[in-house]
């Protein structure tokens, strides 16, 4: 009974971390330029896929998350550059929608570059489960918690401590008045970006041993990445991660006790609840309006 | 005079000119092409059937093309990508019928893509060997469409012989929530009822869940299941076959035919070994005794897929490859593409072994394949392996 529940925990907080890295990312750029980047999921991809691929074609792990990385902090910038910056001056839908057909358009030259199938990518540290109380996980999971919790104390030193980060944060504060105080309003959006592509791509490539890498791996990552972003509190870094692992929790838990077949439901009944009395999610500052 | 010679210059040109054109639609006429349509989800979800699918049927057009083509004529193969969106079919199928004017139609990749291009083709009257899994394309039996693929109700059926034949009656079932999976499950339902097997847990999983141990914590905390069969597609089985191992289950695992090409082993790794499914000789080409009719037809697929495309060859290439070398067959022994006469045709193959099995279709079955064409197989040593 303890073992079964302790199970369905360790499933769910290892899903949940996978959401939590893919929430992070949605909830940088939206703080530096309040876009809602649905690309997101493609810059777990393109972390995923590289570092599947050429850890394939024989380059060393660490060199090939780095390559990953760079080549998804590059696209990030391509894409705050060429796409969202010349319609600077257009409604936040409109940037959403931009950032949607950027993320198709992402995944048809991953197509052609990397090709329609799965990619295995072997787990960082074997393969054998760890036992734990009667239930057991995979070693990666702890990979992914770890790196999860480590790229969120980062995140919390570079906002606090440089003067990008509070670059960035004054940013969101207050765009006009970064302006005035002398910000380059248009560099932080483009270093926001940057940072999440980095961000994505490091979490595609800590959870493909686990999904496996596909072109479109995105998509579904990036969706539940959006929905826990949503749920913490759009903006919130922290909250972001609480969102990942209590919509990853909530599934497990939904699965094993209710049924599978409304694992989704039941994740979704909770943010549909938390939404309703908790409109800026759980750790999201309540949003006051001047008129 | 003058007027005259000219005018006797002119009618002759004309005169010259009309034969020579009438000799060149006359020759037109007796090389009609054969225009052979085909929907397939070239890209998209389903792009890991389709993209195979695709290749072959250019490929094989082609090479039948370069060796003369069939009874003089040439083959003309238009294939339209409906990106795996059933809607998109059904516009392709009107565009092929309507403006292509295409003899017979191969495709409809998924199930999805293929009932929605049923009532088309019903309505035209045009013959459509479709390349998905479902029963329902072929039961109940409708008067123009065909298919080549294995059912899923087969694939239940060959699972539950082998369970039989290690005295297993206790089944524990794992779906994914996509259409192959969901009417899988059906099907395993109405089977299991049939065969005896007592179907002891029944529990789903999503085509992209990235973790299933939740769902097998439940199956192992069954303690009646003495056997799991999975049924799903592209990279769930993997997923469902590595948490398996790490909840360390050591239950009898079977998978479905939708898992059955290299890939699946690639991903899951070592953890698929011992994993048993029902598949087409065309992934054991090599293993299949001499005696097997298919062997030849087999290797030689295999061979000129591999050397082609430099990628291993799948299952459903094979079905494509049948889809078109049924329908051209079927061209032969019609004589001709008079479209109720091909249908009947096609209806009348009779002992054509293909990649999938021997087939040998009638008014009753527009598929024609028997539980025979699947071989059970066993993942050894990150290969398939025979199950004698």
């Amino acid at each position: 009974m303890f073992a079964e529940l302790l199970q369905y925990m360790l499933s769910g907080l290892t899903i949940g971390a996978i959401y939590a890295l893919a929430g992070l990312g949605f909830s940088i750029i939206y703080n530096a330029s309040h876009v809602i980047n649905f690309a997101q999921g493609e810059f777990i991809m393109i972390g995923g896929m590289a570092s599947a691929t050429l850890t394939a074609s024989g380059v060393p792990l660490p060199l090939a998350i780095l390559i990953g990385c760079g080549g998804a902090m590059l696209v990030g910038v391509l894409v705050a550059k060429f796409a969202v910056e010349r319609a600077r001056n257009a409604s936040t839908v409109t940037l959403i929608i931009i950032t949607i057909g950027a993320s198709i358009f992402l995944r048809g030259v991953a197509e052609l570059v990397w090709g329609k199938d799965f990619k295995r990518l072997d787990a960082f540290s074997g393969e054998t489960p760890i036992q734990f109380l009667g239930a057991s996980m995979q070693p990666q999971s702890l990979w992914v918690v770890g790196t999860a919790a480590v790229l969120i104390v980062a995140i919390g030193l570079f906002f606090n401590r440089t003067l990008t980060g509070k670059a960035i944060l004054a940013t969101s504060h207050n765009r006009l008045a970064a302006q005035l105080v002398g910000i380059d309003v248009k560099r932080v959006v483009l270093a926001s970006f940057a940072l999440s592509a980095a961000l994505g791509a490091i979490g595609g490539a800590v959870v493909a041993p686990i999904t496996f890498s596909y072109t479109e791996m995105g998509i579904m990552l990036g969706l539940k990445g959006f929905t826990a972003a949503v749920l913490g509190g759009l903006g919130h870094g922290p909250g972001a991660v609480a969102g990942g692992l209590i919509v990853g929790v909530a599934e497990a838990l939904g699965a094993g006790y209710i049924s599978s077949a409304y694992k989704d439901a039941v994740a979704f009944v909770i943010i549909l609840a938390v939404l309703l009395f908790m409109p800026n999610g759980l750790f999201g500052k309540r949003g006051t309006e001047r008129v | 005079m003058r007027k005259s010679l000219l005018a006797t210059i002119a009618f002759t040109a004309m005169t010259a000119m009309t034969a020579v054109s009438g000799l060149l639609s006359g020759a037109a006429q007796a090389a009609d092409p054969i225009k052979v349509g085909a929907i397939i989800s070239a890209t998209g979800p389903a792009s890991f059937l389709g993209d195979p699918e695709k290749k072959v049927l250019e490929l094989y057009a082609d090479r039948i093309n370069k060796a003369g083509g069939v009874d003089g004529r040439q083959v003309q193969l238009t294939v339209y990508d409906d990106g795996g969106a059933a809607d998109k079919a059904a516009s392709f199928t009107k565009r092929l019928i309507e403006s292509d004017g295409v003899d017979v139609i191969v495709g409809g990749t998924t199930t999805a893509a293929t009932m929605a291009a049923v009532p088309l083709v019903e309505r035209a009257g045009v013959p459509f060997i479709s390349l998905a899994g479902a029963v329902v394309i072929v039961e109940p039996v409708k008067k123009w469409v065909f298919k080549t693929p294995h059912t899923d109700r087969m694939a239940a059926e060959k699972v539950m012989e082998d369970m039989k034949k290690r005295g297993l009656t206790k089944l524990a079932l794992l779906s994914e929530d996509s259409g192959f999976g969901k009417s899988g499950r059906e099907q395993t339902v109405a089977v299991a009822k049939e065969r005896g097997i007592e179907l002891v847990a029944d529990e789903t999983y999503g085509a992209k869940d990235t973790d299933v141990t939740a769902q097998l914590t439940k199956i192992k905390n069954t303690a009646a299941a003495q056997a799991v069969l999975v049924f799903g597609l592209g990279q769930g089985p993997a997923v469902v076959t590595k948490n398996y191992r790490q909840l360390g289950m050591s239950l009898p695992l079977y998978q479905s035919h939708g898992v059955a090409s290299k890939e699946y082993i690639r991903l899951a790794g070592g953890a698929a070994e011992g994993v048993r499914l029902p598949a087409a000789g065309l992934v054991v080409a090599a293993q299949l005794p001499d005696s097997d009719p298919q062997k030849k037809v087999v290797t030689e697929f295999t061979k000129v897929y591999e050397d082609s495309f430099n990628s291993e060859v799948s299952t459903f290439a094979g079905h494509a490859y049948d889809g078109l070398m049924i329908a051209l067959d079927a061209v032969k022994r019609a004589g001709g593409t008079d479209k109720a006469k091909l249908r009947d045709a096609i209806e009348q193959t009779k002992g054509y072994v293909g990649t999938g099995g021997t087939v040998t279709m009638s008014p009753k079955d527009h598929m024609g394949l028997t539980l025979d064409a699947f071989h059970m197989v066993e993942v050894r040593q990150g290969d398939w392996s025979l199950v004698k």
